[in-house]
């Protein structure tokens, strides 16, 4: 109430009145209650600001993790519906649907219900061809985007934790994909069961125990799709969902890694704020990649199941391949001689199959868990990483990573043999012979070439940095040398290829002590030593501004065109800058170059 | 006038009694019995024209006998179906050396030639002979011809009949769009690589059935979309890594790239 | 190959051909030429790069169109999935018309999940749209905090937890703390026995034994007629079958391990006396089953006489008792002893003397 004489009047009544909030409009009123509503319960509002202000750097690369989330999404969603109509049941009925070719015969319930889905469920083959094409992006996804956190070394610290849960995702998501696409009972998929009841019995000593327990008795037997279907809808999505859900809080508490550049150091993180922008562009790219996968699925068969027709141990086709994740264990199994089975004392030892079917996958994925841990032993790096690394710049690691990937993909052509021999007109023997030899002879080929190339690149690069790029405008001095102008750098572009660090190898103590007392774990650090060596003996580095500075004074003759600055840009070529054999090179003697005797070599 | 039965002490009465029984038997034999699957005797005509065909362009590799040489197999015994389906469907002659003869795009004979061709060598020494219309015109139990066909030939020619590999370069071709004819002599001659399915192996209603089987899928009716070539998984994972895939990323530049 | 190594001289870097080769960027010591003469040893990040406007900042009219091209690609949408619920339901579900690239495809499937991606792709390139052209793309920078938690907080954690160790008196009561370790060490193992112990029965000598006896006839498979020893020509190739194996209750664990090929050489191309002995006349019959994981060894080939496993191409020889030639098998297929009886119908004169199918450790 104010203290002014109330004015005379009705009016004037309600002077001192706090006038009514006006309505701020519909939707936004009532989203604002239900907000309230929940923070009140749940005091949400100070961790929903946090995450709607978090930052993320823009980058494509950085979505190929997202493609698989939301393939992810799409296989649960799609998998929930193809639930209500699959039977996944291997007891025997006789076909009495619309699809002719396999009226009358008698087939598994699991079989009967998904042809049922495909041709006598409204819409039930498109919802079947979204899931296993979402399966096959999900799976295509993981790996790409493994490669992409590899090559740029986000797996560094802080991020090992997820690196390892990452890598057991992809080790779980293949097997949800073989588990899926064994469901159906068809011919195919029947065959790959029949291989991996091979694989159990192959295990020494446990095989033929093994078996019987997974299949609950004799090959094929009764149970084994309904626990198949235990395992596909139940066991391994509830693990994804979890590891998964873990993997994304880590990403969120570590903030995401960003590619170096300008104004982007360690410590911060420059992009685009979820609220509003990527709340659109990732909620978007859900919608593009569903999009995508449907589009597919509309105009492209998946897994034909009808025309492979149900299992049966008699028949097989030819072409007989898994799923393309799983055919890296396929193709080993094709290229590991069959020398390798051996009687030991009057039982089997069954290498050939054992080693290929259940050795070859845990080990690679495995030592692909581990690397971070072997990186970080190499190094001795103990800080913290949230700017990647451009592969070049970490020639070794992208070395080993591109010999990693010709051995797997080596093997995964080996599994479509058959295939390359009667597209390609060639015999499917030499072709498998080819892929033996080539299984042992590319991979270190691989690394080589791939890290003289990351040098090469790296070599490009300084180069870049101190001569600028070529304007193609030549200049001729008063003495009639020849120059090619050349414009430097900005700041901004040089930003990115300076910025790195080159590791340096760890130096090793000496192996005794001060009174020549072996040291305890010289041994230990010797290997690392050299192994560090390995890694980082021949690195190139970074130019520095001393460098930059330098190649600006030794270009030559610079005095002599002071008068004449008509041109912007570095002179580059003549005299000084030929070797030092050639007969126009400058007469100035050189100092003498010392070489170091102990300088480690390139490699 | 005398009626037919005041007749009947005839001497001719019986002959004519078994004229006419042997008359209704033999024609009501040959209204129900079943037919062999074999196509038209040839003449005489034929096996001549056939003889100066085959001198002329297949005496140089099987030899002037049919016997055979280094370079090609004898024919002596392979019948009439063998010669049909391999002149029939461009495999012979065959242009120069190969791993196998394929089906060429060109028929080098008229249907007449090669029905002589056919006549002369199956002269030489019976052999199985051109099908009968009835077991290759593809109107069989469809889903029987289906569970034949996956337990036969399947392993060889894959699930719908798209071509697999054999050892050592060999192939067993596509069997999209072939035939009846061509696909029952193929299966009764066993030409080259492939086994023999003789008429007591696969019955010639069997080999009617695999033919039905074939034929449906040739109608081509792809309920999910294109088949990529029916060769199973491997076309699916080269169409994910590269359409599938490229599409993806093409998508996230393009999200990733500033606005004009 | 070997490159020069150069102190760094940290000498006045105007020198011309100074110590250190520009070129190559190999140095020991600090790893980096620096001068003297106050230049920085690396260089300084520059800041973020200026900032470049879009035409829909300043224009009106293109923030108008871009506004437009968000709207439309949401009205494409809308329109798609209008399509698709009606095509659900009129188009007859076994409706097939040609597309071309596809054959004949059914209309039902194509029109529905074309209409439905569209519905979904276009909802994702509206937004993205929209985010691209109107929503703001100044960069915005925000700060990182080491994750390791201050000292503070990692002392608290740890007297925490000691402190509570000291209050539950565990180190105090040893008594405790081995039966706890017991107790949590085997609980476990009921759940593990059960699993283990019930999920299937043993196999004892099942894997080594067929449905196969002496005196059963060979069936053609799929047919299950008796095969004549005069039907098999030579060349031929039949899928068989044991009599009487449709009359089992185990239809497929029994197929699985008695599928057998019969196949008729000339007695004279066969190489072992044994292979001879055990077929009839040069007609031989071998298991089907591939020795190395299983799969049906169909593909035979007549004039080379070879078995091909269409899985993992291991290669087998007819004429050597199915050895092994080629491929990562190790074991050659089990031969089948088989004879004719009275009425000339092809029987088994034996079980398989040996266990058919892949290896496993009791083979012997």
């Amino acid at each position: 109430m104010s203290n002014a004489a109330i004015p005379k009047g009705a009016a004037g009544l309600r002077a001192g009145d706090v006038k009514p909030q006006p309505a701020k409009g519909g939707p936004m009123a009532k989203a604002g209650g239900l907000a309230s509503w929940v923070d009140d319960r749940t005091g949400a509002a100070k961790p929903v600001s946090y995450l709607l202000k978090k930052v993320f750097p823009d980058h494509w690369s950085f979505m190929l993790g997202e493609i698989a989330m939301f393939s992810l999404i799409i296989v649960l969603i799609t998998g929930t519906f193809l639930t209500f109509w699959f039977v996944p049941s291997a007891g025997q009925v006789i076909y009495n649907g619309s699809y002719v070719p396999l009226k009358g015969i008698a087939m598994s319930e699991a079989f009967r219900s998904t042809v049922d889905i495909s041709f006598d469920v409204r819409g039930g083959l498109i919802v079947r061809q979204i899931h296993h094409w979402s399966a096959l992006m999900f799976t295509v996804s993981i790996t790409v985007h493994m490669f992409r956190v590899f090559f740029t070394g986000a797996f560094r610290k802080p991020r090992e934790i997820n690196w390892v849960i990452g890598t057991i995702l992809s080790l779980l998501a293949i097997n949800e994909g073989f588990t899926g696409y064994s469901l159906p009972d068809d011919l195919l998929s029947g065959t790959g069961l029949r291989a991996a009841e091979g694989f159990m019995q192959s295990v020494p000593v446990l095989g033929s125990y093994l078996a019987y327990f997974l299949f609950g008795g004799a090959f094929p037997g009764e149970a084994i799709i309904p626990r198949l279907f235990t395992v596909h809808v139940l066991l391994l999505p509830a693990i994804i969902i979890g590891l998964f859900t873990a993997h994304i809080v880590l990403v969120a508490v570590h903030k995401h890694t960003q590619y170096p550049g300008p104004g982007r150091t360690n410590d911060n993180v420059v992009g685009y704020p979820m609220m509003p922008v990527y709340m659109a562009k990732a909620g978007g790219f859900l919608f593009i990649v569903f999009g995508i996968t449907t589009l597919i699925s509309a105009l492209v068969t998946i897994n034909p199941i009808w025309m492979y027709g149900p299992y049966d141990p008699s028949p097989v086709t030819a072409g007989s391949q898994p799923d393309w994740y799983m055919g890296f264990a396929d193709g080993a199994l094709r290229l590991f001689p069959g020398f390798f089975e051996f009687n030991v004392f009057g039982f089997t030892l069954s290498l050939n199959v054992f080693i290929p079917s259940l050795v070859v996958m845990p080990l690679l994925y495995g030592i692909a868990g581990a690397y971070p841990f072997i990186e970080s032993w190499v190094t001795g790096d103990k800080r913290e990483h949230h700017l990647l690394d451009r592969p070049r710049n970490a020639p070794t690691r992208t070395g080993l990573g591109v010999m990693a990937l010709s051995f797997y993909f080596i093997l995964f052509f080996a599994a479509g043999n058959d295939l390359i021999a009667i597209k390609l007109g060639l015999s499917i023997n030499d072709i498998t012979r080819a892929l033996q030899v080539m299984l042992i002879v590319v991979p270190p080929l691989a690394y080589w070439v791939t890290k003289r190339i990351c040098l090469s690149l790296q070599r490009r690069d300084r180069d870049l940095v101190l001569h600028g790029h070529e304007t193609g405008r030549l200049v001729r001095t008063a003495e009639g040398k020849f120059f090619e102008v050349h414009e430097p750098l900005s700041e901004h572009e040089r930003w990115a290829l300076v910025q790195h660090e080159a590791l340096k190898p760890l130096e090793r103590s000496a192996a005794v002590d001060a009174n020549g007392v072996r040291r305890r774990g010289a041994l230990g650090e010797r290997i690392r030593a050299k192994v560090s060596g390995f890694y980082f003996a021949d690195g190139v580095h970074p130019v520095t501004p001393a460098e930059l500075a330098a190649a600006h004074h030794d270009g030559p003759a610079h005095e002599a065109i002071a008068a004449k600055q008509e041109w912007v840009g570095q002179l580059h070529g003549g005299a000084d800058e030929r070797p030092e054999t050639d007969a126009y090179a400058s007469h100035e003697p050189e100092p003498e170059h010392e070489v170091d005797p102990d300088s480690t070599t390139a490699r | 006038m005398r009626s037919l039965a005041s007749r009947r002490r005839h001497p001719a009465a019986i002959l004519i009694l078994l004229l006419l029984g042997l008359v209704a038997t033999g024609g009501l034999y040959s209204l129900l019995a079943p037919k062999p699957a074999q196509a038209s005797v040839a003449t005489a005509d034929d096996m001549t024209a056939g003889r100066k065909l085959f001198l002329a362009n297949c005496a140089t590799c099987h030899g002037l006998h049919a016997e055979g040489s280094k370079a090609a197999p004898s024919l002596v015994g392979v019948g009439a179906a063998a010669v049909d389906f391999q002149v029939g469907t461009g495999r012979m002659p065959l242009a120069g050396p190969a791993i196998q003869a394929s089906p060429s795009g060109t028929v080098k004979y008229t249907d007449e030639q090669i029905a002589s061709l056919a006549a002369y060598v199956a002269s030489l020494s019976p052999g199985p002979a051109v099908p009968d219309g009835q077991y290759t015109k593809g109107d069989g139990d469809i889903a029987r011809g289906n569970e034949l066909f996956k337990v036969n030939c399947a392993m060889c020619h894959n699930f719908v009949g798209s071509g697999g590999a054999l050892t050592r370069g060999k192939h067993a071709p596509s069997l999209r769009n072939v035939s009846g004819k061509h696909m029952y002599e193929a299966m009764v001659t066993g030409p080259q690589s492939m086994p023999v399915f003789n008429d007591t192996n696969l019955s010639p209603t069997d080999k009617n059935d695999v033919i039905s089987y074939l034929h449906e899928i040739d109608k081509n009716q792809n309920p999910g979309g294109m088949t990529l070539g029916n060769l199973g998984p491997v076309s699916e994972g080269m169409f994910v890594w590269v359409f599938g895939l490229g599409l993806m990323v093409a998508a996230a530049v393009w999200l990733g790239s500033k606005a004009a | 190959m070997t490159e020069h190594y150069t102190e760094p001289t940290g000498a006045d870097v105007s020198l011309p051909g100074t110590a250190a080769r520009l070129h190559q960027g190999h140095t020991e010591g600090t790893g980096h030429i620096e001068g003297t003469g106050g230049i920085p040893a690396r260089f300084a990040d520059p800041g973020l790069d200026p900032h470049v406007h879009r035409l829909a900042d300043h224009q009106e009219k293109a923030a108008r169109r871009a506004e437009r091209q968000v709207a439309a690609l949401f009205g494409i949408s809308m329109v798609a999935t209008i399509i698709f619920l009606v095509a659900y339901f009129a188009i007859d579900l076994h409706t097939y018309r040609f597309v071309p690239g596809i054959g004949q495809a059914n209309l039902s499937n194509v029109v529905l999940g074309v209409s439905l991606g569209l519905s979904l792709l276009c909802i994702g390139l509206g937004a993205v749209h929209w985010a691209k052209t109107l929503m703001p793309d100044t960069e915005v920078t925000e700060d990182r905090h080491p994750q390791r938690s201050s000292e503070e907080a990692r002392a608290d954690a740890v007297d925490t937890i000691l402190a509570g160790g000291d209050a539950s008196q565990l180190a105090r009561r040893p008594l405790i703390k081995y039966t706890l370790g017991g107790a949590l060490g085997l609980f476990a193992l009921p759940l593990v026995v059960q699993l283990a112990g019930s999920l299937g029965p043993l196999p004892k000598a099942e894997l080594s034994t067929t449905f196969w006896r002496k005196g059963m006839r060979l069936m053609r498979d799929p047919q299950l007629t008796p095969i004549k020893a005069t039907d098999v020509t030579i060349g031929s190739v039949f899928h068989v079958m044991p009599e009487g194996i449709d009359k089992t209750a185990h239809l497929l664990e029994e197929k699985g391990k008695a599928a057998v090929l019969l196949m008729r050489l000339d007695p004279d191309e066969i190489l072992i006396a044994k292979e001879r002995d055990w077929g009839h006349d040069g007609i031989v019959a071998y298991s089907k089953i591939c020795t190395h994981v299983g799969c049906p060894v169909g593909l035979y080939e007549q004039q080379t006489h070879h078995l091909l496993c269409p899985c993992h191409q291991s290669t087998f020889d007819v004429t050597q008792d199915c050895k092994v030639i080629f491929g990562p098998a190790h074991r050659p297929l089990p031969q089948l002893k088989i004879t004719v009886d009275a009425e000339g119908y092809l029987v088994a004169d034996s079980a398989f003397r040996e266990a058919v199918g892949p290896s496993f450790w009791e083979r012997g």
